[in-house]
């Protein structure tokens, strides 16, 4: 054997070490949990043969309680680049395998320098979060090594997408670089996030929850928010990811790569989806499948906040953003948790270059002692403030209601639309009829012989004086009154007429958005 | 979907009704009721550690009524008012949630 075979032999051994990752009975334990391996996770995800670790070779510096002795392979992260669907992506995975995946200031220092790199070559930054917490033996060198991640987050805001896997434990200040991301994967039995976990919780307050119904992929899909996808397992979730990736631009100067054009699916008829009584329910999704391109809908935030539907889907080819009112949650009114939706997805869009179409069809906001003192005031702000503004082309149709603050809100003409579209059964106004003639004529329907017959009348001419698009139209607040099954060819219309959108704000260090 | 299963039902924003679904969110919300008057609650879950004031005792305004132990710190709970001490509602070793009573405080 030659002396260079020999120094090939020893590196190959020297990796086959490390990616044993904690060894043969830690990998089992992490399957009998259910869970992938970090380095399994990361094949998953990306395409066959594109991915390359780095720094695999990095060691710990801990010198205290005996961790001199110690050695942990990687130092429980696997991080390197790789690709989905040929896009180029940066990715760490923690390795639960080792040491707990728990995280000390070299294994820190190995996410920030694939982050880095992510933030040079603008590629989108994938993390996947499955880790015990701080290295407690490293004490403030552990907590650095977090800061130092979120202070990259933040950076990368709005520059490179950034993409959160919750794949195991994610608990106390770990949670917040998944926070600072821009969507964050959660899957059923398997995710667990929390600042105070159910230990300290039951010594301090004496109140018993475990930790699924505590911070279980379920309650973060469904309840927080804090998870944007929820998956029944490991696999569903790469699935969920690479369908994003395809809708989503590598960096912020860049549009989303194209497809093939095509229809919607014949069988959704867009005319027949919305009833005519606007106090009847429907899903506004139907309207969105009608619409789009091979009736392709990827929903974010599905399961939280469902009065108002976000989501991605293709027009002509290209990447949409959609926000639409759910009639049939809550009536589509918009609320404190609707709002932060609604928002975070008009800025994720904003930030990089994908227009946004409203679809509206709402009753006001929420009314309820809960609501006001929850902040519905600064939170239903923040909508005003993500679409007044966006850049982006932005296009509205509204479908049905467009009532009070409501209709202002949602991307009206008045904050900058650059499109307004309205069915002709369209009601905007003030608010609903009956509450408005209440007011209008509460006199004359006091002083009426028969109030009830009155109010009838009155609401009944309200309607015809106010609950249609005409009035709006008559002003230019609309641009045009179209018929439900123009639609598409209204919006690709509007698409193509504002591909080559500019407009400009005035310089400034950053605005103050309500946070 | 949280709501797939449930019906629809009348949903009432400004006079209008709507059909629609609840979430189980929505369901769940805090009823907000008005505090009863001269109500001291904890601001913070913890640990009664002592009990300064006995019920019917006259106090002024800032009087230390209880210590807690809460977040590793030892805050001193003091009269927002003056006044008797109508109730008490804990006592020495209990361990209490956010917005538990603490003590009412009758004004005047």
């Amino acid at each position: 054997m030659t002396e260079l075979n020999k120094d090939i032999q020893a590196l190959r051994e020297k990796k086959a070490v490390v990616e044993m990752g904690g060894g043969e009975a830690a990998i089992e334990k992490q399957a009998a949990m259910g869970k992938l391996t970090a380095r399994e996770r990361i094949l998953s995800l990306v395409d066959a043969n594109s991915f390359h670790e780095y720094d695999m070779f990095v060691k710990h510096d801990g010198r205290d309680f005996g961790m001199d002795k110690k050695d942990f392979p990687g130092d429980g992260v696997v991080t390197g680049t790789g690709a989905i669907f040929g896009a180029p992506v940066c990715i760490y995975a923690q390795d639960f395998t080792v040491a707990g995946g728990s995280l000390g200031l070299q294994h820190a220092r190995k996410i920030t320098k694939i982050m880095d790199h992510a933030l040079k070559m603008k590629c989108p930054i994938i993390g996947i979060n499955d880790s015990g917490g701080a290295r407690i033996q490293e004490g403030v060198q552990a907590l650095a090594g977090y800061g130092e991640i979120f202070y990259r987050n933040t950076i990368a805001s709005g520059v490179v997408p950034q993409i959160s896997l919750i794949l195991g434990p994610c608990a106390g200040g770990a949670v917040y670089s998944p926070a600072l991301t821009d969507f964050v994967f959660v899957v059923e039995n398997i995710s667990k996030m929390f600042i105070t976990g159910p230990n300290v919780i039951k010594t301090v307050l004496g109140e018993d929850i475990s930790m699924e119904d505590l911070g279980g992929a379920r309650v973060h899909a469904e309840v927080t928010g804090n998870a944007h996808f929820w998956a029944r397992s490991e696999q569903e979730c790469f699935e969920q990811i690479k369908r994003l990736v395809s809708f989503i631009p590598w960096n912020n100067a860049e549009r989303a790569r194209s497809i093939a054009p095509a229809e919607p699916l014949a069988g959704l008829n867009i005319e027949t989806i919305v009833p005519a009584d606007p106090r009847q329910p429907y899903d506004v999704r139907d309207v969105i499948r009608a619409t789009v391109d091979s009736s392709d809908f990827l929903e974010v935030h599905e399961l939280w906040a469902a009065n108002i539907v976000t989501g991605f889907g293709r027009m002509h080819g290209e990447t949409v953003g959609f926000v639409a009112n759910q009639p049939m949650v809550l009536a589509g009114v918009l609320d404190c948790d609707s709002s932060d939706k609604a928002a975070r997805f008009i800025r994720f869009c904003d930030s990089f270059n994908i227009p946004i179409i409203t679809l509206e069809d709402m009753p006001g906001y929420l009314p309820g002692v809960d609501q006001e003192h929850a902040g519905v005031i600064r939170h239903g702000a923040k909508v005003l403030y993500a679409y007044s503004e966006a850049t982006v082309p932005k296009i509205t149709v509204i479908l049905r209601k467009a009532y009070g603050g409501g209709y202002i809100a949602m991307n009206s003409r008045h904050l900058g639309a650059d499109f307004m579209f309205a069915w002709p059964g369209a009601e905007i106004a003030v608010m609903g009829p009956e509450g408005a003639a209440g007011i209008i004529f509460r006199k004359e329907i006091m002083e009426a012989a028969d109030p009830d017959a009155m109010r009838q009348e009155k609401v009944k001419e309200y309607i015809e004086k106010f609950a249609n698009p005409f009035v709006a139209a008559s002003k230019g607040f609309i641009d045009s009154v179209i018929e439900p099954r123009e639609t598409r060819s209204m919006l690709l219309h509007a698409l193509r007429l504002s591909a080559g959108k500019e407009e400009f704000r005035p310089a400034k260090k950053h605005g103050l958005p309500p946070f | 979907m949280e709501t797939s299963d449930n019906p629809y039902v009348d949903f009432v924003i400004t006079v209008r009704k709507y059909k629609t679904r609840l979430t189980a969110k929505y369901l769940h919300r805090p009823l907000w009721t008005k505090p009863p008057e001269g109500q001291v609650s904890s601001a913070l879950p913890g640990t009664v550690l002592s009990i300064a004031v006995s019920e019917g005792q006259r106090i002024e305004e800032g009087r230390l009524l209880l210590t807690l132990e809460a977040m590793k710190m030892e805050n001193r709970i003091l009269a927002p008012l003056s006044g008797t001490v109508g109730a008490i509602h804990v006592k020495e070793g209990d361990t209490i949630g956010r917005n538990h009573p603490l003590a009412t405080i009758i004004p005047g």
